[in-house]
């Protein structure tokens, strides 16, 4: 099991007002999944991806990721878990700016302590994964939102990961640029076996996904596998 | 290997930080260049000044000791220093036998006297000197050659005059060596003329002085209370670090000699040229140190600046810092981007000052003629200082940086 989430909770203490945010998710994620977590906003998708991406934990409750206890972590080592075992892509892409593509790209293995060149290499075979070769050089600012997202999307795989988290991936983009995310999403998943966890509110986007996950009121009300094409929202054809 | 990959890619980012926001960080570094800058000029103008008073301290001649008569005490008023006729060239005699710290004694008495020369004449010191003097005050000859101990036995009527003394006495390319003086009218002979020394570090021009041998002056120049009696002794060791036993040792012989009681004060005074060159170095001491005032609120406002830039750099980079923490940087990470950003405004900032100050220096040396000494050791200390601020300065943005919530972070419009 890649992820084994056991019934955890988060609680948040807004002064005296006690906040659930998570109420006892259980969830499990095998090697090599594509999966959509659903849900409207403040259902507690967010504090559920927070803890699965190792950038919050628990308040109570285990959380395994490729056997690491992530629950009882420090905060170096969730660092660390975050630079070996996690590839973020953001809805507002948050790459550096005026920094080139391919220091974007190298930012992971920065942290790493690998050398130049390594750092170098393996940026520009994430690159040219996502299909930016030749655009090495090139800022933010010179590229179009789809570009930048896939360049996001290069900086997530360099580390070659083990889950590919990708948050609203496409809340930024117009339709012919998301339908492009998500072909590459797709691709790496069935390609090259990265899992891939996927958040969004679109269920179009969702379908893309081979399983849905619905969290409300801190909760999963309803997990669900299918292939894609199968689901009455199929996208694109 | 591995840390400095990290570091360079650092230090590359700070530089490219910096060079995007030219206006902002040269604003930035004014506070650090003027610091730096006024630390500089003003560390090399103490050093010149401190040097110029170290040279005419040592012009005087260098480890030397000087004693004094004290003041007589007639009926409860005390006399002038040097009032009481208490020393002899005896007593100095006595050091040279006693003490062998000391390598030269002598000692010399003096008095203000009109000297003719031809129609004009001129009141200058005369003193008269035993030859050790001449090589205890370190004095040499611009023509002719020294009073020698044979002058010194004979009573010869020989003189050796200052460079002032020739301009007043003598016309333009006058050769006064071998030519006749008359000083309160017994005729002498000039043998030398002693090399110029310029002002000491009183003021007083050293030049203008007249040397007549010991036991002439006292028989048929200066005269004399009983014979032996001198103004002022004079010894030297050969190295400064001796200085301190030799005097204690002459207050010892000088005390048994006048035969004082242990309580009884001395009846002389002894003083060396660190007493003098130390009060002279005092002084440029206390510019050097108020300068340096100045300088320290310099930085300390340059200082403030980098560190008001720095807090403003992380709330325009919250996104980006929540971004390297989200991709694996650790608090240290985080704290060192932004502890090597302040240290790279700031050692900017302290390089540019380093070369507005050695300008100024330099400046000061040209326009208002004062001595300037620029030292590596003050351009080191500069170096290090502003490399101290942007660390001081810097520690607590990187910290605040550091210690983000990720989450929040990334939220962060």
């Amino acid at each position: 099991m890649l992820i084994s989430c056991q019934d955890i909770w988060k609680i948040y203490r807004l002064g005296d007002v006690e906040v659930q945010a998570l109420r006892g998710v259980s969830l499990d994620i095998t090697r090599g999944e594509f999966v959509a977590v659903m849900g409207a906003s403040g259902s507690g998708k967010s504090t559920l991806m927070n803890i699965v991406g190792c950038l919050d934990l628990p308040t109570k409750g285990g959380y395994w990721l490729d056997g690491l206890d992530v629950a009882r972590a420090g905060q170096d080592e969730l660092a660390e878990i975050r630079n070996r075992k996690i590839g973020f892509v953001f809805q507002n892409f948050n790459l550096i700016p005026r920094t080139s593509a391919l220091e974007n790209a190298q930012l992971p293995l920065f942290y790493r302590g690998l050398s130049l060149r390594e750092q170098r290499a393996r940026a520009a075979s994430a690159l040219a994964r996502v299909g930016l070769s030749g655009r090495e050089q090139h800022y933010p600012a010179q590229l179009s939102g789809g570009q930048q997202q896939r360049v996001a999307i290069a900086r997530a795989l360099v580390s070659a990961p083990s889950i590919l988290l990708a948050d609203e991936p496409t809340g930024n983009l117009d339709t012919e640029s998301s339908r492009e995310i998500m072909k590459t999403l797709e691709r790496l998943n069935q390609e090259d076996g990265i899992t891939v966890i996927l958040v969004t509110h679109e269920k179009d986007i969702a379908a893309y996904a081979l399983r849905q996950i619905l969290v409300k009121d801190g909760q999963v009300v309803s997990d669900r596998s299918g292939t894609p094409h199968a689901l009455p929202l199929t996208p694109h054809g | 290997m591995i840390m400095g990959a990290f570091l360079l890619l650092t230090i590359m980012t700070a530089f490219r930080i910096l060079s995007r926001n030219r206006l902002r960080a040269g604003l930035t570094m004014l506070g650090i260049i003027i610091g730096v800058g006024a630390v500089i000029a003003m560390v090399s103008i103490g050093e010149g000044a401190k040097a110029a008073v170290r040279a005419q301290v040592a012009s005087m001649g260098t480890n030397v000791i000087i004693v004094l008569p004290g003041a007589t005490t007639v009926g409860g008023v005390r006399g002038a220093q040097g009032s009481a006729v208490t020393l002899t060239m005896a007593d100095a005699l006595d050091f040279k036998k006693k003490i062998p710290l000391l390598s030269e004694t002598a000692w010399s008495k003096r008095d203000v006297m009109q000297v003719v020369a031809g129609n004009k004449n001129w009141n200058v010191p005369v003193n008269g000197i035993s030859p050790g003097y001449l090589t205890i005050r370190d004095w040499s000859y611009s023509s002719g050659g020294p009073i020698t101990q044979v002058d010194m036995d004979a009573g010869a009527r020989v003189a050796l005059i200052g460079q002032t003394v020739v301009e007043n006495l003598f016309e333009l390319g006058e050769e006064p060596v071998g030519s006749a003086i008359r000083i309160k009218n017994v005729p002498f002979k000039v043998v030398g003329v002693l090399a110029p020394k310029g002002q000491s570090a009183q003021g007083s021009d050293q030049d203008d002085i007249v040397f007549i041998p010991f036991t002439t002056a006292e028989r048929k120049v200066l005269g004399t209370q009983f014979l032996g009696s001198v103004g002022a002794l004079f010894a030297s060791t050969d190295h400064p670090e001796d200085l301190p036993a030799a005097v204690e040792a002459i207050r010892d012989v000088l005390r048994a000699r006048h035969r004082l009681q242990p309580d009884q004060p001395d009846d002389f005074t002894i003083r060396t040229q660190v007493d003098i060159g130390k009060v002279q170095e005092g002084t440029s001491h206390t510019l050097t140190l108020m300068m340096f005032a100045v300088a320290s609120i310099s930085l300390l406002v340059g200082g403030i600046g980098i560190m008001n830039i720095l807090l403003v750099s992380v709330t325009e980079r919250t996104r980006e810092i929540g971004v390297r923490m989200a991709v694996g940087a650790k608090r240290r990470h985080i704290l060192a981007q932004f502890l090597i950003e302040a240290m790279t405004l700031s050692l900017v900032g302290g390089i540019v000052g380093i070369l507005f100050g050695v300008v100024g220096a330099r400046a000061t040396t040209m326009l208002a003629g004062w001595p300037t000494i620029i030292s590596a050791e003050s351009i080191l200390i500069a170096f290090l200082f502003s490399l101290a601020v942007g660390l001081f300065f810097g520690l607590y943005p990187a910290n605040k940086a550091s210690r983000l919530n990720p989450i929040e972070a990334l939220r962060y419009e």
